[in-house]
């Protein structure tokens, strides 16, 4: 068994497509490749069989930094409780047009 | 007192006072974990988890993607033989979405914690488990026809409802896998559809391929409830959602009609509509058959993982190659950009 140059020992790629002109790339998945080019390559023949594509990004896993997921709600709280920020706190103005 | 006295107590002090943060993190994230399975959200890969959750869904996943790897070679030893150059292209593709499938797949594996290459690993020693559905040998053009149809068919029925899995990156590898499955699906029937409505030969070829895969698409479902220990903790997480027997009974529902359109049978005599039910009633299946292939008696198994080991081992050089460049390719790079600030 060949284990040394096995492809889990090549990287671990993010991939993100932009799924057609006037949207934003999104997550899709991830691989594994041994570089950049190939990593575009293996992400078009893995995520774009059917047109799902017109461009794709690759991130090296490894360079994504994230929120720690033990802070559960508590990084996200400040949000909560404060409904004024949305439209629909204010309802003095129903029936009234356009607004 | 000795140095190394000196040292084990504060020491001790410390392993306990980690342990008890250990305990209470487990408490914690037991709770945070209970209520999002209660909500019926999603887990995801850096929440914590209940070790047996990560464990089970690390075989259910990875067992998943070995059965989308070893399941391109039915199909794949027909490419070379299929009736048409279109056919051959409709064949190709769908071995590549196998293929595509299994990589999803090992992706949302990989996010609990286990390498791909310990998966691989599994595979390639026999310790891992895959569908024993691929143990059985297409014979015919007619069973290329009859997987498409009748194993991805069942194979359709059993992933829908996983596409609601608690676990995030398995739902959504789920979601992709069934929107390209209904394409298989389709080509198996109408390859089945031609065969019905052509020579005498033809047909009975077609009728022969479903007799032979109408048992053993039915046990993909897995074992009868009563015998499937796993389904229930499954159930109570929020991975599986209906019970083998719900999702098998479906699955018949669905394929009667089918079958009448293609104007062939199934192999049941006791196959009739039950009013009462509103659903379908059917014979036992060979359980014993699906035991024995279980534990490694199919008629393929021995050669489905003899030719996985080799095609493995054969490119194990196309791997090699392609790190050799990146990493020449890199050094390169690092010696311009020294010469580069050198100069």
């Amino acid at each position: 068994m060949s284990s040394s140059a096995d492809s889990s020992s090549w990287p671990l790629w993010e991939v993100f497509i932009r799924g057609s002109r006037g949207l934003s790339h999104v997550h899709a998945g991830s691989l594994h490749a041994p570089d950049a080019t190939m990593a575009i390559r293996n992400a078009r023949d893995l995520y774009t069989r059917r047109n799902e594509g017109t461009s794709v990004w690759v991130v090296p896993a490894e360079a994504i930094m994230a929120s720690d997921p033990d802070s559960k709600g508590g990084y996200f709280e400040s949000a909560q409780g404060k409904s004024y920020r949305h439209a629909t706190y204010y309802t003095q103005s129903e029936g009234v047009k356009h607004l | 007192m000795s140095p190394q006295n000196h040292q084990h107590a504060p020491l001790r002090l410390a392993d306990e006072a980690d342990a008890a943060a250990a305990r209470d993190e487990a408490e914690s994230g037991q709770h945070r974990f209970d209520e999002i399975i209660a909500d019926d959200s999603r887990i995801e890969p850096r929440d914590w988890m209940p070790e047996s959750y990560r464990k089970s869904l690390v075989r259910q996943v990875s067992q998943h993607a070995h059965s989308e790897i070893i399941g391109m070679q039915p199909e794949g030893n027909w490419i070379s033989r299929a009736p048409s150059l279109k056919r051959k292209a409709i064949l190709m593709a769908k071995v590549q979405d196998e293929a595509g499938h299994g990589l999803y797949l090992y992706s949302a594996a990989e996010t609990l914690g286990t390498p791909r290459e310990d998966m691989y690993d599994q595979l390639y020693s026999g310790k891992a488990k895959y569908s024993s559905i691929f143990n059985y040998p297409a014979r015919t053009w007619a069973d290329v026809g009859a997987i498409g149809w009748l194993v991805d068919g069942a194979a359709i029925v059993n992933q829908v409802p996983l596409c609601r899995a608690s676990y995030g990156p398995y739902g959504r590898a789920m979601v992709r896998i069934c929107k390209e499955e209904s394409f298989h699906q389709r080509q198996g029937w109408e390859i089945l559809y031609s065969l019905s409505h052509g020579t005498q030969e033809q047909r009975e070829m077609a009728q022969a391929a479903v007799d032979r895969f109408y048992g053993p698409a039915l046990q993909m479902f897995g074992p009868p409830d009563g015998d499937s220990p796993n389904s229930q903790q499954s159930m109570a997480w929020n991975i599986k959602r209906f019970t083998n027997d719900e999702l098998r009974q479906r699955f018949v529902d669905m394929i009667v009609p089918q079958v009448e359109a293609l104007g062939l049978t199934l192999p049941d005599p006791e196959l009739k509509w039950n009013e009462e039910r509103g659903h379908y009633d059917f014979a036992e299946l060979d359980w014993d058959e699906f035991f024995a292939v279980i534990k490694g008696n199919g008629p393929l198994s021995r050669q489905r993982l003899e030719h996985y080991r080799s095609a493995r081992d054969e490119g194990a050089w196309v791997r090699e190659a392609a790190v050799a460049y990146a990493n020449r390719v890199s050094q390169e790079q690092d010696r311009d950009q020294a010469a580069l600030i050198g100069a």
